[in-house]
This record gives C-alpha cells, structure tokens and sequence, in this order.
C-alpha cells in the first residue's frame, strides 16, 4: 500500500468494548499502524468525521446524537463497518425496547430509589433519546458487518489486513461469534 | 441390495420409510435444521431443511426419501435461502446472544454460523414479550423463542403432560403453558422432563448453572455443527 | 352444555355432540355466540368435559378471528375489508358507522353493547360494502342503512326484529353456460351412479376430465380413485365451503341456490369411495346459509336421498354434517380445514401424507371444492361429452367466476374454460380497465397488455375470483390490501411466511409513504421470492404474489413513489423523538431530525 488508508471511529450506544478489542490487536497494530491514519475516533482528539476510507462504528442509535455522528460518518466514509453486537442488533441496550421510553425514565430519574430532586433532564445540550434503540443498519446504509461482543482482536485483524491487502474477506470458523 | 439417493453427488443409501433428512443424518451428511429432532415427529416448520429435488423445493425433515431421487443441499443458492431464513428468525425475536447463557451451545446461532450469517440485517421487531421465572428450577425467557415446538412435543409425546402450546395466530403465534396461572410453576412440568432438554435455544433454560462453560469450550466454539451435531443431542448426555 | 337461558343460536347445533375433542371449535362457536365471549368458567368446563387442556383451548380460541377471550359487544360487527368493499367505500361507512355508535375501530364499547372490527373479505363483492353481525351478513351498506343500523343497536332491537332487507343477499347470474343452464333432477345422479357402478362413475368423471374447482385443478377422478383405493375401515367425503379467497362469492351462490347439486355431488362420491360421513365445512362468513342448508339436508333425508338406505339401497348410507369455520382463511387449504373440522387449529399438515390416504381423524378422505361437486353430480346426469362440450382439451367445461370490481354488471359467470380475458371484461360492463386480480390476493395480477390469456388450467388457473380495477384506480391500495391480508392471514407455523409477511407489509408501507429507495424493492423481492420457495403451504407460498406481480408488471406505481436517494432509514426519525418530546417538553432544534420511513 502506498498512501495510508484513513479510518475513524465512533462508539455510539456502546460500551466501548470493541474499541478495546480493536487495541487488543497488540503488536499487530504496529503492522497496521504504517498503513492506517486514524481520523475522528476516540483515539484522537478529532472531534468531525472528514473524508475517510473505513468507518467503524460500534454501538447501537438511541439518541438524536448517534443519529447525526451515523449520518456523519456515511457521508464521509466510503466503507462504513458495524462492529460488534450493539451496531449490528442493538445488543444489549436495546432490551430497553422492552420498555416505553416514559418508563425507563421515570424509573431512572422519578421513581427509582435514591433519587433526589426527581426530574427528567430536559438541558438542550443533551442528546434526546428515541423511543427504541435501533441497530444502525435501519438508519445508514452498512457495507459490512462484524459480529461479536465484542469482536475478537483476531477478528477485528483479519478484517483489517485483508480489507488492506485487497484480498476478499474470509473468516475462520472461530472468528465469528455472536457473544 | 439397498435402495439410494443423492445429495450433492454423494450416494446416500436409504430404507423405506426414512425421510431425506433420516437417511442423510445417518450417512453423517449435514442438512441445517432447528425444529428437527430425530426423536420427534417430524415438524416441518423452521424450513431451514429446505433442499431441491429436481429444482422442487422440499423440507428435507418431511420429504420422504426416494429411489434415485437428486438432492441439492449445500448450493450458494440454499445456503443464501438459509441465511435469510435465519435472519427472519433472528429479527422476530429477542436475541441478545451476550446476555444469553446458552451462548456458544445455541443451536440457532451454531446453524448461522454454519450458514455465514454475519447479521440479521432486516428491520428489527424487538417483540415486547417475557420471561417466566416461577419455577424453582427452570427458567422460560419467551424473548428467545422460535417456535420450533420441540418442548411442545416432547411434553405432549414423551412426558404425556402437554405442558406447552402455541396460542395466536400469524406473526401473534406464541409459546403457552398450560396451568391456571399461566406459569410454569403452576403446571405439571418438570425438570427432569425430556421437554426440559429438548430446546435448540436459550427458552428454556436450567436455573442454577449459567455460564458454567468457559467460553472457549463451549459446544459450538471451536467446531461448527456439521461435525459438533445437535445441541439436544448434547444436553441428554450432559444430564446423564 | 350451555347455560337453559341461551339464545336462539343453539336451534340449529352443528356440532357431532358425541362429547369428543372434535367437537371443540362448534362448542366454542356457540360459546361466542351465546357470551359474546369464551367465558373461563366455559373452558373449564370444555376442559373436562372434551379431556382437553386449557392452554390448548385458549389456543383454538386465539387462532380465529371471531372467537374471543375477552367480551366483545352484544352485537359483534366486522366490517370486510377486502380492496373491493374498499372501492365501495367501506372504509368511510366503517367510520360513520364507529362515530354513530360511540366506539373506535377494533373495540367493544364500554357498555359491551357492540364491538366493530374489520374482518378479511366476508364473500360479497358483488353487492358490498358488506358486514357481519352476530355471524350474519349485512349487505349492500349505505349511509342511509348505516343510521339504521346504529339506531337499532343503540334500541338493544334483537336481531331478528330487524328489517330483513339489511341482510338480504342476491346473487345475480349475470352468464349461464351448460352447467347453470342444465335442468336438475334430484336423485338422478345419484341414481346413474348406482345403477352403473362406481367404476362407471368413475370413468365418467375420468372421460369427462373434470378437475378441482379451487382452483388447483387436480383431477377429480383421480382423487376419488386413489381414496376408493386406500386400505382403511372408514372414508369420509369433504366439502371445501370454506371459500376464502378475497373476492371469491360464486360458492356462496352454489350453496345458496344449488345446495342439491352439492349434496348429490357429495353423496356420488361418498357411492364411489365407500364413505357413510360426509361433512360441508361452511366458511363462519356464510353462516347465514346454516339454516338452509340444514332445511335441504333434512328434505333430502325425508326424500330417502341421504341418510339410510339412500334410494332404497340397504347398504348405501350416507349423511352429511355442517361445520362451521371461524374466520380463518388458512381453513381453505384443505389440509388444514381437515385440522380445523378435528376442532383444532388450522394449521396446514405436512404432506405427504395426502388427505387421499390420511385424511379425517387419518382416514382416506376426499376434499373437493363446492363447485367440483356440483359439477360432478351433473356429469353424472348428463354424461361426460355434454361436459366436454366446451372448454379446452386440458380444461374441459366451464368455470364459474366471482366478477367484481369496476364493472357494471358484478356478479356470477359461468364461461367455458379458454375464454379470453378480454371477452369476460366486455361481458361484464367493465370498461378502461388497468388490471384484473384473478384467483384472488393468492391469484395473479394480470395488466391490459395480458388480456388476450385465458381462463384455463393451462393459462390463469383460478378458483374463481375476478376483480376488475380501471385506469383511476391506486392499484398500489389493492396491492397493500392483500399484503396486509396476508400479514393476517397467515397461520404461523413457518418462518418464512410468518415472519416474511409482517416484513413485506413494513416495507409496503415504507413505499406506500414516500420514503423508500430502489434498496426496499430489492429487499421485497428477495423476500417474496424467499417465500414462494421456502414456505410450508400454499398462503405461504403465495403471499407475496401481488408484490412480486406489481414489481414486475407495473414497476411504475412503486419507482413513482420511490426517494431519489441511495437508502432512507427504516423508520421515522422525527417521530421517535416525540416521546422525548413529550416528556422534557423540549421542541428546539436539536430535538428533531430528518428523514425515515414509517
């Protein structure tokens, strides 16, 4: 490869867990590193997504936020990626969608126990939440997709260095997981 | 002199009687299935034995096997069939395989593994539907469900207590259990009835013993289900 | 088994009383009929007395449409909300009919005085909008007869204190060929089929070629046959009365003014087979028709043409008991009508074994349509060359066919098998027409450029039902009508059927509102196409004709609807906010977003 491919990431309804698997590559990443230019990504301090070749995105969409980062990462992005469990079903912040968004609420900040000065937040510089978590297939178009929660490293590698080299992506019976 | 079949061009020998997916499991030939169970009459309904005699679309698990029929199996073409299949399965329901205890032995995710499903793609229902914890010993998490009605015949065929049946109709059908309460407490089920053991996912689950298999080690974690073989088959020795 | 103070609605019993499971379904019939719901006290009671279990009745009781858990109204009133009520303007008589009595539809007034609900097409498209009342079929609905409606039930008037012209249904026979025009003589049939023999008949029928009238076609003396040939003790002959197919009414008229056809049709086969039971399973929509044809059943027993000793010959006894259905479409496929007749769920077997072999309770049992019947105790009569007389070489004789729609003359038809497209539209009145749905939702949508194909096994099989929509037509509205038909339809038991349908009628409606891409129609087509290959039964595998027919005849009505961009999200942005809304009182600009669809 000559020019370094740039990527960026984001961690949407998350728990950042496939961000760490993408650092548990360890001394692979250093392979990578000479091939890949981070862009906005929690592991820069590059706060909009610009033109990029990869986008992962980790983390389902439960708020107004997550919808414009998605958005903002499909315009810029040529390859757009959900990684992990969250991105590709929801996972498990989306087992909120057994509950009316009132009531997640109302047990978080009215009723819910040891709550003082019960109110629901309503600060405009907050994200409003939607009433279900969506995985983010149902709000951008996703070119691929990489289960597991999170990912493996190995997983997360493979994807990487065949997406590099050009070669088509193929998995081991091991690398694919749901969990 | 035997009769025989082929699937995929191997010969396939067969007696009269056994169903396409009868003959082809005792050759040790994997056509994918969840509401099969050799133990059981046979249901037809996951649709996930799909195979094509002469280009006809038949449930391999209710088809009855025939001389010198062809079968294609493991076409680009059904597998495709199969993932969507899975897919639909997988969108209808709740499946946050992370919070599952039987992750790593479910046999709806060891089938889409085998199939290359990487994600269910279509729209997500997220069905609101519950968990029956009443019984001291068994958990029922409706969230899981596919309706395969495997518990439905074990209790009814095996345990002679029909404590399952599927109630609704359409997208609204759904797994009941028969006692005044509709809980599982409340009825004639059992721990240690066949139709405690017989659930390909995580529905019906033992309380006391989750996630007790490193993971790593788990059924289908190192070796796909076309050599590991049914969960079910599994959890009767497990319990023995 | 009811409470003494029940209703009129147990004088006609149409249950076998013989206290076992097959009875459930008629026992909770008359359970609704009498409670307006199924009480629980009643299912105990169903319980024990039929040695069957709860949750199983609950889950007969969930499968059909007209039976309830929960008290519906005093009067239960489902409107049919089949494309041609629609055009008829149900939709707007339904929300009259809703303000009137105080109620919103799809539930039971406070008081429990009424409930309304729309129901799948209840087989009056030639003299809608139409409606159910306790069972009984209201028709040709206008405002005026709306108001009356609303007043009555408002009175508490009893139902057969009403005016008889709200519940008259008229059957126009707007085209007789040689079966309509052919004079019947009751017992003849019967008669020739037993002075000649069953192996007569049966080379009659063959000679005749005449094939089943549901519209699969299969080879009426074929079936026969290979019944007459299963080893077995007992045989049964079945009557599909079931006529589901939206926009399908010619059975309804067979029934009506045939019913000795029918039953002669019947009796000749059960001569043939070796049968001493037949049944006429009777769609829950044509429950009117119950009383009649109970009267005929009874005339013909006084007759000595059914019942013992059917023309004076010592063995030959045959009788026939009415089953209801209870709105269930599924209860057509003659499979699981069989289920449904056992008083269980509809749910459609897996075959083989066909019902030739393993049918009824597993015995040898024939299914045949109304028509087939009829048909055949006139072949019977008339001998096989007045039957090949006309229609084609592969489809002899005629077809008769449920007309509705656009057109000025609706009603029934008789037409040789081979008969153009283009000659039915011309004899029926219809005039600018943009398409015709034949065989129903399950059927083919056939566009003008087609109108030359014939109704024929070898071209447009069809059970019969012909619906005409003109060039000022939203053929999109009628595409989206039978999707959600089948949406609801559908019994469950499979994955691609099941789930797919839900997920065709949400990508339907993503197109209906303007917010899907040239994506959602790949998905749609994907997913019929996965449909008709996988499914367990034919609802299944058909289902998603009229997507795929409108996708690939009239791409048109959905390109014209479709975003310009590359993919639009699957649901509505904006509006799953609201809540959030709602609940921080927040409407700045940072609480909405663009984009989405439903």
């Amino acid at each position: 490869m000559s020019s370094p491919i740039k990527v960026a990431t984001a961690s949407l309804a998350g728990c950042f867990g496939c961000h760490m698997s993408l650092l548990d590559i360890d001394e692979r990443l250093i392979d990578l590193v000479g091939h890949i230019q981070f862009d906005r990504s929690p592991l820069t301090d590059i706060k909009k997504v610009g033109p990029c070749d990869l986008g992962l995105i980790e983390g389902g969409v439960c708020n107004a936020e997550n919808v414009e980062i998605l958005k903002a990462f499909r315009r810029q992005c040529k390859i757009l990626v959900a990684v992990g469990a969250c991105a590709i079903n929801g996972g498990v912040p989306a087992m909120r969608n057994q509950y009316s968004l009132a009531e997640c609420l109302e047990e978080a900040y009215l009723h819910g126990t040891g709550i003082d000065n019960p109110q629901i937040p309503n600060d405009p510089e907050l994200p409003l939440l939607l009433n279900q978590v969506h995985p983010i297939h149902e709000v951008v178009w996703i070119d691929y997709f990489l289960p597991g929660c999170p990912p493996s490293a190995d997983t997360i590698f493979t994807f990487l260095d065949e997406l590099l080299s050009g070669r088509p992506i193929q998995f081991a019976y091991q690398q694919i997981h749901y969990d | 002199m035997t009769n025989s079949f082929e699937i995929d061009g191997i010969t396939v020998p067969f007696s009269n009687g056994q169903t396409i997916m009868d003959a082809a499991l005792t050759a040790g030939i994997y056509i994918p299935h969840l509401c099969h169970n050799p133990e059981f009459k046979p249901h037809g309904s996951c649709r996930l034995c799909t195979v094509l005699i002469n280009g006809r679309s038949v449930a391999a698990c209710t088809t009855p096997a025939g001389e010198g029929i062809v079968v294609e199996n493991e076409t680009h073409e059904l597998v495709t069939q199969r993932r969507l299949l899975l897919k639909l399965l997988f969108v209808e329901g709740n499946h946050t395989c992370p919070g599952c205890e039987k992750s790593g032995a479910c046999q709806l995710q060891a089938v889409a593994y085998h199939c290359g499903m990487l994600a269910p793609e279509f729209v997500h229902f997220y069905p609101k539907r519950s968990i029956d914890a009443s019984h001291p010993d068994t958990i029922i998490d409706f969230n899981r469900c596919i309706l395969c009605e495997l518990c439905v015949r074990a209790s009814r065929d095996s345990d002679k207590k029909a404590v399952f049946n599927i109630s609704g109709r359409g997208i609204q059908a759904h797994l009941t259990i028969d006692s005044p309460s509709g809980k599982l407490a409340d009825s004639a089920f059992n721990s240690s009835d066949k139709a405690a053991r017989v659930c390909p996912v995580g529905a019906i689950l033992p309380k006391h013993k989750g996630y007790n298999i490193p993971i790593g080690q788990r059924l289908y974690d190192q070796a796909p289900i076309s050599q590991v073989g049914d969960v079910a088959k599994h959890q009767e020795v497990a319990d023995e | 088994m009811i409470a003494d103070d029940a209703p009129q609605s147990t004088t006609h019993m149409t249950s076998t009383g013989d206290g076992s499971a097959h009875e459930l379904l008629q026992r909770l019939i008359e359970l609704q009929q009498t409670y307006h719901h199924i009480p629980w006290t009643e299912i105990e009671r169903l319980s024990r007395q039929l040695s069957l279990s709860q949750s199983h009745i609950v889950g007969v009781i969930e499968f059909y449409s007209f039976l309830h858990t929960t008290h519906q109204g005093e009067y239960e009133i489902f409107i049919s909300d089949n494309i041609t009520d629609q055009m008829q303007g149900s939709r707007l008589l339904a929300e009259l009919l809703a303000k009137g009595l105080g109620i919103e539809i799809g539930t039971t007034r406070a008081d429990k005085r009424v409930s309304l609900n729309y129901t799948s097409c209840i087989g009056m498209g030639d003299q809608g909008p139409a409606a159910l009342i306790n069972g009984y079929t209201l028709t040709a609905l206008t405002t005026e007869r709306i108001n009356q409606i609303i007043q009555r039930v408002d009175a508490s008037t009893p139902l057969d204190q009403w005016p008889r012209s709200l519940f008259e249904v008229s059957s126009k026979t707007r085209r007789k060929d040689i079966i309509l025009n052919s004079e019947y003589i009751p017992g003849a049939a019967i008669a020739a089929g037993l002075k000649n023999g069953p192996t007569s008949l049966l080379n009659q029928l063959e000679q005749s070629g005449l094939r089943g009238c549901g519209g699969a076609g299969f080879s009426t003396a074929s079936k026969w046959r290979f019944c007459a040939a299963a080893d077995a003790e007992k045989r049964f002959v079945v009557c599909n009365a079931d006529e589901g197919e939206p926009g399908t009414f010619k059975d309804r008229y067979l029934l009506q003014a045939h019913t000795d056809r029918l039953i002669e049709g019947m009796t000749l086969c059960a001569a043939v087979i070796g049968s001493s039971t037949g049944f006429i399973y009777l769609r829950g929509e044509y429950r009117y028709l119950l009383q009649p044809l109970n009267e005929i059943l009874e005339q013909r027993r006084k007759a000595g043409l059914l019942g013992q000793s059917i023309l004076g010959q010592a063995n030959f006894n045959f009788d026939i008991k009415i089953h209801l259905g209870a709105g269930a479409y599924i209860c057509g496929e003659e499979s699981a009508l069989i289920e449904s007749l056992e008083g269980k769920r509809g749910i459609p077997r897996s075959r083989p074994p066909f019902p030739v072999t393993q049918g009824y309770c597993g015995f040898p049992t024939v299914v045949n349509n109304v028509e087939t019947f009829c048909n055949a105790a006139m072949i019977a009569q008339r001998g096989p060359e007045w039957f090949r007389q006309v229609g084609t070489p592969a489809s002899p004789g005629t077809k008769l066919l449920s007309i509705s729609g656009d057109c000025e003359r609706p009603g029934i038809y008789e037409f040789p098998f081979g008969t153009s497209i283009r000659d039915i539209l011309h004899a029926c009145g219809a005039q600018q027409t943009l398409a015709v749905q034949i065989g129903g939702a399950a059927g083919r949508m056939i566009p003008a450029t087609e109108f030359n194909r014939t109704i024929a096994f070898e071209d447009i099989s069809t059970g019969g039902s012909f619906m005409i929509f003109n060039q000022n037509r939203e053929l999109l509205r009628a595409i989206e009508n039978f999707t959600h038909f089948f949406r609801h339809e559908s019994c469950g038991f499979c994955t691609p059927c099941r789930v797919g349908s839900s997920l065709l009628a949400k990508q339907l409606s993503k197109v209906m509102v303007g917010h899907a891409t040239a994506k959602d129609l790949d998905e749609m087509s994907i997913l019929g196409s996965l449909m008709q290959k996988t499914s367990h039964c034919g609802l299944g595998q058909t289902a998603a004709n009229p997507i795929l027919d409108g996708l690939g005849k009239f791409p048109s009505l959905f390109q014209s609807r479709l975003r310009a961009t590359s993919f639009e999200p699957a649901f509505d942005l904006d509006a799953s906010l609201e809540e959030a809304r709602l609940l921080t009182g927040r409407d700045d600009p940072d609480a909405h977003l663009e984009g989405g669809g439903v």
